[in-house]
């Protein structure tokens, strides 16, 4: 088990520690002790997995160039 | 020989100058071939450091010089490069100072697919050669971008597509960078925008994407050439954003497909590469937790239920002390009983031992030796008196034997007074007294023993009762549990018959406390003395 914290993981390396939490409680012996942290680590990345998801949100913009050619910014873009 | 030889044929053909022969020429040339397409093979592509491009185009029988100057270049679609099968459009000149003619060309297109074809392989196998499109090369994409950048038209279905399908999947914050998708200015701008992407600074104004798909619709393989482009095949390579490549239908390949870390079939099925489906993942993470939730309660329940059945293994206290006890009663009655058969036997034992010692068996042994002593002095007289009467008869001078026999008799006396005096009652009633004391001192140890016997056989019993004490209820009590009776002091262990119950009396480790109910019996003592018994 890492101890990476749960908030600095992605979605994926979050995702699969949940899943190996979850495979490790179900299947092998885990001391209980153990298994309360476990699973208190499993319901925190679950959280985190969840706000990761929920964060989602469209958000489409075009680049708009300086003079120079280079990156200003972007403005929204509407796809015609 | 002719006299009148004449030695200049006259003519009336006009004289040119060069200049004004290479001017006619040109003017015929350059008026009949103002415009034309040429088709050859490229031959000897020599680019000139001022930008301008000779080469020449030839077939089996001929080459033509050709040049392109420095601003055709840039705008050639297709730049001539050596066993090209081409066609040059253009026209022709001539270069009088060389006196050459040249085809002067503005474009170079590849004649017929098949010759583009190869054109496309060769390169193809040229930047294979260099390792761009090596699998090793090929970086993950994200799991779940936070941000994607498209290079694509920002007119046209493909963005409305790739757009259309990431917000049914997962919505994203999406950059689109505009580029032309054909044409001359394809290839440089698709090449800057890759370039561009890469460029932004993480954290910068422009949020720097996770990945990058490069998308045009389907067209035919002239349209799409601008991706078949080094630069843009090159800015792909290089790309340190994992970046997928979405360009024509399924059935067309061109370069950037080879050096893209991923190829989408169509711009659509880039955007379902780029991001998972945001409701899948939802359910896996709900259903991920639903097994955790089980998995753990499982695990507590299972635990529990081995608990219980650990619990009811375990051994009654009472009977776990059943076994102590009936050997501590057997021991404890057959206590006194040993001590008395104890006493009993050595009050036997003395009494043997002491009844030899009776005073008058010694008077009588004494007596009885005396007897014997008279009856020997007494044969012993008669035996000297005879021997006496014998010497008397048989020798005369019996005056010396009389002597003699007065002096033995003397002596025989004298031993027989000694043996007599021996002979004292005072002797037995010492031995008698000896006797006594020693019984006296066997009577003193016997007692002694006794008690230390009494004494081991009280600490066992205490031993036991405290042993007896530490595993009955009370000992619990005192660690601060309680017994909970009812108004006759049966104990209750469920809920149901305590609310039953008329009183209820609470047992504590310092007493007992009543709870309502008529006092119908007096508190039992809250531990009754064990009964010792008596030793004897």
């Amino acid at each position: 088990m890492t101890d990476t914290p749960v908030e600095e993981m992605s979605f994926e390396t979050a995702l699969k520690a949940l899943e190996d939490i979850v495979t490790r409680l179900e299947s092998a012996d885990v001391p209980l002790e153990e298994s309360i942290t476990l699973y208190e680590r499993g319901a925190k990345l679950k959280a985190h997995c969840e706000a990761r998801l929920n964060a989602a949100q469209e958000k489409v913009e075009a680049i708009r160039l300086a003079q120079s050619g280079e990156p200003a910014g972007t403005e929204p873009f509407n796809a015609g | 020989m002719d006299l009148i030889d004449d030695p200049q044929p006259v003519s009336n053909t006009p004289e040119f100058t060069v200049a004004e022969i290479s001017g006619a020429v040109k003017r015929v040339i350059e008026g009949e071939f103002g415009r034309v397409r040429v088709r050859g093979e490229v031959g000897r592509v020599v680019v000139a450091r001022t930008g301008h491009m000779y080469f020449d185009l030839k077939d089996e029988r001929a080459v033509l010089a050709a040049v392109s100057w420095k601003g055709q270049v840039a705008r050639m679609r297709v730049r001539p490069e050596e066993g090209m099968e081409v066609i040059a459009t253009g026209r022709m000149t001539t270069f009088g100072p060389q006196s050459k003619y040249q085809l002067q060309v503005e474009s170079v297109e590849p004649a017929g697919a098949g010759a583009l074809m190869a054109m496309l392989e060769k390169r193809r196998a040229a930047l294979a050669g260099e390792g761009l499109f090596d699998a090793g090369r090929k970086r993950p994409l994200p799991y779940l971008p936070r941000v994607i950048g498209v290079v694509t038209s920002p007119s046209g279905a493909v963005i409305r597509d790739i757009l259309h399908r990431l917000r049914d999947r997962f919505p994203v914050q999406v950059i689109v960078w505009p580029v032309a998708v054909q044409g001359e200015r394809c290839a440089p701008e698709v090449a800057r925008a890759i370039t561009g992407f890469n460029a932004l600074a993480p954290g910068g104004k422009v949020p720097r994407p996770d990945v990058l798909i490069v998308a045009r619709g389907g067209g035919s393989i002239e349209d799409l050439w601008g991706f078949n482009e080094e630069i843009v095949v090159r800015a792909a390579a290089a790309s340190e954003i994992p970046l997928i490549s979405a360009v024509g239908h399924e059935t067309d390949t061109t370069l950037i497909d080879h050096a893209a870390d991923r190829r989408a079939p169509t711009p659509s099925a880039a955007a379902e590469v780029a991001v998972p489906v945001r409701a899948d993942l939802l359910a896996h993470v709900s259903g991920q937790q639903a097994r955790l939730l089980r998995a753990s309660g499982q695990m507590i329940a299972r635990r529990d239920q081995r608990l219980r059945d650990l619990s009811r293994a375990l051994p009654r206290p009472d009977s776990l002390l059943a076994g102590a006890w009936q050997g501590f009663d057997r021991w404890a009655e057959r206590l006194p009983g040993s001590l008395r058969t104890l006493v009993s036997t050595k009050a036997r034992a003395l009494a043997e031992t002491a009844g030899g010692l009776r005073a008058s068996a010694l008077l009588r042994q004494a007596s009885k030796d005396q007897e014997r002593l008279r009856s020997r002095m007494l044969r012993l007289a008669a035996a000297a008196q005879r021997q006496l009467e014998r010497a008397r008869a048989t020798l005369p001078e019996s005056t010396r034997l009389d002597r003699a026999l007065s002096a033995t008799t003397a002596h025989k006396t004298a031993v027989l007074g000694m043996s007599t005096g021996r002979l004292r009652p005072e002797i037995a009633t010492a031995r008698i007294t000896d006797a006594r004391a020693r019984l006296d001192e066997r009577t003193r140890q016997l007692n002694a023993a006794l008690d230390r016997r009494l004494e081991r056989a009280r600490h066992a019993i205490t031993q036991a009762e405290r042993l007896r004490q530490s595993l009955g209820y009370t000992a619990t009590l005192a660690r601060g549990y309680a017994v909970v009776r009812d108004a006759s002091g049966q104990p209750l262990t469920t809920r149901q018959a305590a609310s039953d119950a008329t009183g209820l009396e609470i047992e504590f480790r310092d007493g007992r406390l009543k709870l309502g109910g008529a006092r119908t019996s007096p508190p039992r003592p809250p531990k009754p003395a064990p009964d010792q018994g008596s030793l004897f």
